[in-house]
């Protein structure tokens, strides 16, 4: 395109084209094919984990003693070729331990494990994406800010210097000694230590994205379109949000799909250290870490929670990698 | 200075931009770039005062401090008859619509992630209490004043050729009717052929809108063609201010003597006695004795070395800071340098 083509006559150039920003993200979105499929993903598993319990309605604290330790309904392909469609038709005359009344089979007490991974479902998702929101928010305020503003750089990141340096566990272990009575009376037991991880989480993960935001502003203030803003009065707020956070936003959308996996996993490890959840209340993590010592005998135990974490934490990477190409408009190609 | 009946738009006495260097255990300041160091000029109403000068030597320094984009070490910067050097960020704000700057890199210069529309009405944004159809209107007619074409407004910057960009930043200068641009080598990121159509676009807007330019460049046959007066930059200071056809035709300070003649010249049947200035320039951090010329000057004498040269007028609107001129000038401030040499000696 020369400057001939802009100089001449408009009318060959047709401004039809006058949809909104959003449809040309959406757009772009739709070309991404790893970004459609994770996104296909993670909304059938939040749609499962949401209302799956009002469709299987087995009460996962329920114990069913005459059928503990029950494998899944697909042990049935370890029998020999012969016996696998009986197996099936009548699971109960079978050599393995096999239900349909407990598809995905029951653990050492009898508990369903279908219905224990429809409701740890609901709590993992809703630790990590709340946790990761409290992390991202703070993790992107304190890197703009002791970016942007000098005077403050200093303080903000020796804090997080001295966030980083803190030991997680210890940590929570500490607030979950001091907050969870308190929190307890005032949201109920769950909602409390909810509350409480999801805190807990949040303000001990942030400090990554913090320095990446930070050292992202720190380039951006030198460009030229920043000093050109200034030469024209703009005001810090403004500069802020019109011209820097638009600027960071890849790196933030890397930490947040990131963060996610690392909220789901380290409430895991605290239900893990009895710091979490009750014991009886299932989570994905805590799913895992029960099943670890049965390993051996009935992997499944290990192996449904951990694809469930791993199939929502690629699908959200892949969704985080879309979004990320269609809000950069370089590659959406205007 | 020239024109005593006029009051000029800009006036700027003994600017100086230092830089402190922070050095040691304890990161106190252990000295500083005099990147500015005592520059005045005078620009009048609609006229051009191009600033040249090598890479380095304080001219985008000292074009953005004109416009406060850094806070000066001293001096008074004075435009539109308000001294902006001493401004509180209120009043500075209130004063912005007056100045305005177009940049050197029309890449970076733009937001990447903002329309041509939201970039050229950010002004509008900051500084006008217009609706949004008034705003898109504003856009659309200074898209036209810059040749650009209308439907484009909906287009990101990636997407436009580095002319085109430049096109878009001059828009942007242009939205709040100011009196006063600064270009900042507008031309010196673009080829040649879109040099020249930038630089008519620069005159046409300054016939059209009656605007007032501070040219910095380096290239100097650009600004032979632009600007009215010259000033001539080295090593944070101004060694030779005058009209055009007199610095072009007969440059009276060693310095600028070098600077043209270092010009290409195009026929290759004309050869010119080039002179060639030996060793680099200076630190700034760090400049020599006496006058900031010497160390490399053909012409170098000793006085050169221990006192620093003042400004006078060598012809009507020349004026040049240089030794070799005590003598032989006739003007009032004649003696008073000659009794200052005495001095030295």
């Amino acid at each position: 395109m020369t400057d001939q083509t802009a100089t001449a006559d408009p009318a060959p150039v047709k401004a039809a084209k006058e949809r909104g920003q959003w449809a040309d993200v959406w757009a772009q979105f739709r070309t991404h094919k790893g970004a459609l499929i994770g996104s296909g993903v993670f909304l059938t598993i939040v749609a499962t984990v949401l209302f799956g319990p009002y469709i299987w309605t087995v009460d996962p604290g329920y114990q069913d003693f005459r059928s503990r330790n029950m494998r899944h309904i697909l042990a049935c392909f370890s029998l020999p070729w012969g016996e696998i469609a009986s197996c099936f038709t009548s699971p109960d005359t079978a050599a393995v331990n096999v239900t349909w009344v407990h598809p995905l089979g029951t653990d050492n007490i009898g508990r369903d494990t279908l219905a224990r991974l429809l409701f740890g479902g609901r709590i993992s998702m809703a630790v990590g994406l709340t946790a990761m929101a409290i992390a991202l928010l703070l993790g992107t305020l304190i890197g703009i800010l002791s970016g942007y503003f000098r005077r403050i750089d200093g303080p903000l990141m020796r804090l997080t210097d001295l966030f980083l340096a803190l030991p997680l566990l210890p940590l929570l272990l500490v607030m979950v000694l001091l907050f969870r009575e308190r929190l307890s009376s005032a949201f109920g037991p769950e909602g409390g230590i909810f509350i409480l991880i999801v805190c807990g989480i949040g303000i001990t993960s942030w400090m990554p994205t913090a320095r990446i935001v930070r050292g992202d502003v720190l380039a951006l203030k030198e460009r030229e379109f920043v000093l050109a803003a200034r030469s024209i009065g703009t005001r810090p707020a403004r500069m802020i949000l019109r011209h820097v956070l638009p600027n960071v936003m890849s790196p933030i959308m890397v930490s947040a799909t990131l963060g996610i996996a690392t909220a789901i996993i380290t409430e895991s490890a605290l239900s893990f250290l009895g710091l979490g959840f009750p014991p009886d209340f299932p989570t994905w993590g805590r799913l895992l870490n029960d099943g670890v010592q049965y390993m051996q005998q009935y992997p499944e135990r290990v192996v449904w929670p951990g694809a469930l974490i791993s199939v929502v934490v690629l699908s959200v990477n892949y969704i985080g990698d879309g979004l990320r190409d269609a809000l950069d408009p370089r590659i959406r190609g205007l | 200075m020239p024109d005593g009946s006029t009051l000029p738009l800009v006036s700027v006495q003994n600017l100086k931009m230092h830089f402190p260097i922070h050095g040691g255990l304890l990161r106190r300041q252990v000295g500083e770039v005099k990147a500015v160091d005592g520059v005045s000029f005078d620009i009048a109403e609609g006229e051009t005062l191009g600033l040249v000068g090598e890479s380095g030597c304080g001219k985008s320094t000292c074009g953005r401090a004109i416009l406060r984009l850094y806070d000066p070490t001293e001096g008074e910067i004075r435009i539109d008859g308000t001294d902006i050097a001493g401004l509180n960020h209120k009043d500075l704000r209130a004063k912005r619509p007056v100045m305005q700057m177009v940049f050197q890199d029309p890449q970076a210069s733009l937001n990447p992630r903002m329309t041509v529309e939201a970039i050229i009405a950010e002004p509008l944004d900051e500084h006008t209490t217009m609706t949004t159809a008034e705003k898109r209107e504003k856009v659309r007619e200074l898209m036209d004043a810059v040749g650009l074409n209308r439907a484009f407004a909906g287009r990101y910057p990636h997407a436009f050729s580095g002319g085109q960009r430049q096109r878009i930043g001059i828009a942007r200068a242009l939205a709040l009717n100011p009196k006063f641009i600064v270009c900042d080598e507008p031309i010196a990121a673009l080829d040649v052929s879109i040099q020249a159509q930038v630089v008519n676009l620069l005159e046409d807007l300054q016939r059209q809108f009656g605007l007032t330019y501070l040219f910095i460049s380096h290239d100097l046959s650009m600004v032979r063609h632009i600007a009215t007066r010259v000033a001539v930059m080295y090593l944070g200071k101004i060694v030779e201010i005058a009209p055009r056809e007199a610095l072009y035709e007969a440059p009276k300070h060693p310095y600028t003597q070098a600077l043209l003649s270092a010009v290409p010249e195009p026929d290759p049947a004309f050869r010119t006695a080039r002179t060639i200035l030996q060793g680099d320039v200076p630190s700034p951090a760090n400049p020599p004795q006496g006058c900031n010329f010497c160390t490399r000057c053909p012409q170098v004498m000793d006085i050169c070395h221990k006192t620093e040269p003042s400004m006078r007028e060598l012809a009507p609107g020349q004026f040049a800071a240089c030794h070799l001129y005590n003598e032989t000038s006739d003007h009032a401030e004649a003696p008073e340098a000659q009794q200052e040499q005495l001095e030295v000696q």
